[in-house]
């Protein structure tokens, strides 16, 4: 409990009220007393409250192994000084800043923040966040859906599956249709088909990844974007893994009008999948119809440089049913941690560790693919993931990795039957040579099975 | 306190190139890598000391007003203490660095920390189930009107597609409605401020959906013939939705599910103690009747026993001698809301919470956020108009009214105001019924001595109105900066810094 009262307090604080309990101050009728007594877990003490969580703590046994996931969710190295500066407490126990005059130091961060992501996406604007990267896709569905009057979207189907699944959970109440472009033997998204998906003009948006879920870069080639935004359509690209962006080519530079996607990477731990942030960034063209938080710079009344929440016009405690969407928090805590990840790291830093990531996934994939029966599955130039095709079932290689204390990676036959031989491997810049060694030991050690594919 | 005034350029505008730190080994360049053309051409990032980095943000954390820095009754946001125990276990290396990914059997811990907390949230509130899916309320009330619209689907009523609302609800409620593509009927609240049943009776219909309602309401009322207004709905074939933001102030009192709620949701960050972070993350669990509990979002924590069989749904169950795995496998689910399972560190978070109360002491947080609130209505109800005099639960609101007729001086003035004292302002101008509110809400985190001085300071406040109007109108002069100018930020938007030709 953390409540101050004594029991004078109480009795001093009824009798002005003019009551006499508190439970005269909390009755109900009858109709809707209790039904069944409150059963919640037994009352501990902080000491025990250690306790328990270190229980549960021994029963999560992952960080045990040596690990090679990714798909969305990525192990970077965050610096301490993120966490100091993260924990103050007016970062952390702040509202959302809608009384600018007591809030110009988190407003001036989501300022920056939102200029980080207009930079590393090379678009005009960005938002102050929303929740994850597969809900800023299907907002930034809606934004082309809003801009465009049309009710059908196509996907590529190398968009991580999780978001491709949010946005069919959000289209089921917009009432959207949700078509799919199939990849290619490069990995990429297959474009050959696309003019003639277009002809008809029935899509708001073409949404494509890059790096893609098979971490194969997918930007796409020249010339295309301006075909498809010819038939009025807007383009989207989507970056799960935002550390790439300190490296590739930024989706602006191809085309995308609305880039949308997942900045973890930057300072927040993967906390079983949360809270993570997510981002939304836009030509100015679709500003209006951004959805969420928006910080502007204006002046006070003496002339001084001064932040405020603005465009709150699109909002839903101004709009209410006729709102942009019906977000009402940002992720602005996290985003605030990716800020001061940013700012710490540097562009040196951040270019730095880019390659850091893309030269320990070209290791892991030179020694894993030099192995007997394993190949990359895609040519395409990889970011830092790499997808491996194993002899056998890609489920049967990583339960025998998991009796050498090796998580090996994500078995795509989850979400695609026809990868069932195929795993998704990652490593970033705190994968070590000596894991990497490690990993392509165990795999030579495991017995192949013949590779009876029906 | 005022917060101190002093400009602190943007980051952008600091430091110089190749100013590294050390927290990386030494990296290959890209351009050995991969090819010229999937690499982008220039990043015009700043690059600072660690130290500068520090001090950067120091400075704007000392331009941030926190609940760590004073009073802050900030009403129908429940902005209570975040006990830093909470914090420390959601980082617990285990727990903190656990990818969502990893197979079931080497995320026990984790597993059991969702399903604990999940069947104290049930028990506590009434519903059959919860699922920690969604990433915050408005998120949940989102997944709460999916869950309707495929539960009427699948019962062959699919004309059902009108959400009833009352006209003191929360602006996410018919915000949420519109994604769903339900039309929203706006109900008029009665002279008290409440539902009538009666009124109810005559707007609802074979087209009725959902009927979102809060209790307490954002007045700060509660509803006491709920119970008659689920009736009505549900004779009609309609759900009933319970908006858990005023959620502090029901608890181990009365229940959704006990007074007639099939589906609702929790905002985890007011009444479980989250940190609310400057607007984020939040946390906003949907708890559902036994009815819909096939329709709540993927993925859901499945328990089973010794023997290894499924557990049923009981009351908060001890997790050291059960397992447990994620449950993708749900045919009538709306599907998943969010990339991952759940705003997990908020989980671990709203646990710890929950151990350090019990359900004894979730009862007497209830009691003790009703108490300070009534007491702060009963010492300022001679100088502010209060439209709703009578014993009200977490929160109520005031109104400037009369005092704007008399002095010229708005709700937003005497927020204003209270800034310069040093603490956060009420929430003004909501609810939309009445004029010049503010709406209070102290929370039960806080003392009787900080009470009073937030009392006294309001009274004097309300007394220098009178006496000169200009000083309150001139408010706020000891913040860090004075009135901002939102018609220039809306008219000429600045959202970004950028880099100099």
């Amino acid at each position: 409990m953390y409540t101050p009262h004594t029991a004078q307090d109480i009795e001093a604080m009824l009798r002005v009220i003019g009551v006499d309990s508190l439970d005269d101050l909390v009755r109900v009728p009858d109709a809707v007393a209790l039904r069944a007594p409150v059963e919640v877990t037994p009352r501990l003490s902080e000491i025990e409250i250690a306790g328990r969580f270190r229980q549960h703590a021994e029963r999560t046994t992952a960080g045990a192994y040596t690990a090679f996931l990714g798909a969305g969710a990525y192990r970077h190295y965050v610096p301490p000084v993120v966490g100091a500066i993260a924990m103050r407490g007016e970062f952390l126990t702040s509202y959302t800043p809608y009384q600018a005059e007591v809030s110009q130091g988190y407003l001036q961060a989501i300022y920056e923040w939102q200029t980080y992501i207009a930079l590393l996406t090379g678009l005009d604007v960005a938002n102050a966040s929303v929740y994850d990267g597969a809900t800023a896709l299907a907002e930034g569905v809606i934004m082309a859906v809003n801009a465009t009057g049309r009710k059908a979207v196509l996907v590529s189907k190398a968009v991580h599956p999780n978001y491709r699944a949010v946005l069919r959970t959000y289209a089921e109440g917009l009432d959207l249709d949700v078509d799919e472009l199939p990849y290619g033997e490069d990995g990429c998204t297959d474009l050959s088909n696309l003019e003639a998906a277009l002809a008809e003009q029935r899509y708001a948006a073409v949404v494509v990844q890059s790096p893609n879920f098979f971490g194969v870069v997918d930007a796409l080639p020249n010339g295309i974007a301006q075909k498809i935004k010819a038939t009025k359509t807007v383009v989207i690209g989507v970056v799960a893994e935002a550390m790439s962006l300190a490296a590739l080519a930024a989706p602006g530079s191809w085309g995308a009008e609305i880039c949308v996607g997942e900045a973890q990477s930057f300072g927040n731990a993967i906390a079983y999948g949360g809270p993570h942030v997510g981002f939304i960034a836009a030509t100015t063209e679709h500003l209006r119809r951004i959805p969420g938080r928006l910080v502007g710079k204006s002046v006070d009344s003496e002339g001084r440089t001064a932040y405020v929440l603005t465009l709150q016009a699109r909002e839903q405690h101004i709009r209410r049913e006729k709102a942009t969407s019906n977000i009402c928090t940002n992720q602005a805590h996290c985003a605030l941690c990716a800020t001061v990840y940013m700012a710490a790291m540097g562009k040196t830093g951040l270019r730095n560790c880019a390659a850091l990531n893309v030269a320990r996934a070209n290791e892991l994939r030179a020694k894993i693919t030099k192995l007997d029966g394993f190949a990359a599955r895609f040519g395409g130039p990889t970011f830092n993931e790499v997808v491996i095709r194993v002899p056998g079932r890609a489920r049967d290689v990583l339960a025998a990795l998991e009796k050498k204390q090796i998580l090996g990676g994500i078995e795509l036959g989850r979400w695609y039957p026809e990868l069932d031989d195929c795993i998704l491997m990652t490593a970033t810049e705190l994968t070590t040579s000596a894991d990497v060694d490690r990993l392509a030991t165990a795999l030579s050690e495991i017995p192949v099975r013949a590779a009876a594919r029906v | 306190m005022p917060l101190p005034a002093f400009d602190t350029p943007l980051i952008f505008e600091t430091g110089q190139e190749g100013r590294a730190n050390c927290y990386l080994p030494e990296a290959p360049a890209l351009d050995t890598l991969l090819p010229k053309d999937a690499l982008r051409e220039d990043l015009p990032l700043p690059d600072n000391s660690e130290l500068d980095v520090v001090r950067h943000f120091t400075r704007l954390s000392q331009k941030t007003f926190g609940i760590d820095t004073a009073f802050y009754p900030l009403g129908s946001c429940t902005m209570k203490y975040n006990p830093r125990i909470n914090d420390a276990m959601a980082n617990v290396p285990a727990l903190r660095d656990l990818h969502p990914f990893a197979p079931d059997h080497a995320a026990q811990g984790a597993l059991a920390v969702m399903w604990e907390l999940e069947r104290a949230l049930a028990s506590l509130f009434g519903m059959a189930a919860f699922s920690l899916n969604p990433a915050a309320g408005a998120h949940a009330e989102l997944a709460a009107l999916l869950i309707a619209k495929a539960y009427f689907k699948k019962k062959g009523e699919p004309q059902r597609n009108v959400v009833i609302v009352p006209d003191t609800a929360h602006g996410t409620n018919p915000a949420s409605a519109a994604m769903v593509g339900f039309k929203v009927l706006s109900l008029k609240s009665d002279a008290q401020g409440r539902v009538d049943p009666e009124e109810m009776r005559k707007v609802v219909g074979p087209d009725t959906a959902v009927c979102m309602m809060t209790n307490p309401n954002t007045l700060g009322l509660f509803e006491p013939r709920i119970h008659d207004v689920a009736d009505v709905v549900h004779e009609a074939g309609g759900l009933m939705y319970y908006d858990g933001a005023n959620a502090n102030a029901l608890m181990g009192n009365t229940r959704p599910g006990d007074m007639g709620f099939d589906l609702m949701h929790l905002n985890l960050h007011k009444t479980f103690t989250i940190p609310h972070g400057g607007g984020g993350a939040g946390a906003g669990p949907v708890g559902v009747a036994a009815h819909l509990v096939d329709f709540l979002p993927t993925p859901v924590v499945r328990a089973f026993g010794a023997d290894g069989k499924p557990l049923s749904a009981t009351g908060w169950t001890e997790s050291a001698e059960l397992t447990f795995a994620l449950d993708f496998d749900r045919p009538d689910s709306i599907g998943p809301m969010r990339s991952f399972w759940s705003n997990f560190a908020h989980m671990i978070r709203a646990l710890a919470y929950c151990y350090a109360n019990g359900a004894d002491g979730l009862t007497t947080v209830s009691k003790l956020a009703v108490l300070n609130a009534n007491y702060i209505r009963a010492s300022i109800r001679d100088v502010l108009d209060i439209p709703y005099d009578e014993i009200n639960r977490h929160e109520f609101v005031a109104s400037a009214q009369s005092l704007k007729r008399e002095t010229g001086v708005r709700a937003l003035d005497l927020a204003k105001a209270l800034l310069d004292r040093g603490y956060h302002a009420p929430t003004v101008y909501f609810p939309l019924i009445v004029p010049e509110c503010l709406m209070i809400e102290p929370t039960e985190t806080e003392s009787k001595e900080t009470l009073d001085a937030f009392i006294t300071a309001l009274r004097e406040i309300v007394a220098t109105a009178k006496s000169d109007p200009e000083t309150v109108l001139a408010t706020p002069v000891n913040t860090a900066v004075g009135r901002i100018d939102e018609t220039r930020a809306a008219r000429q938007p600045d959202l970004r810094w950028r880099p100099p030709q």
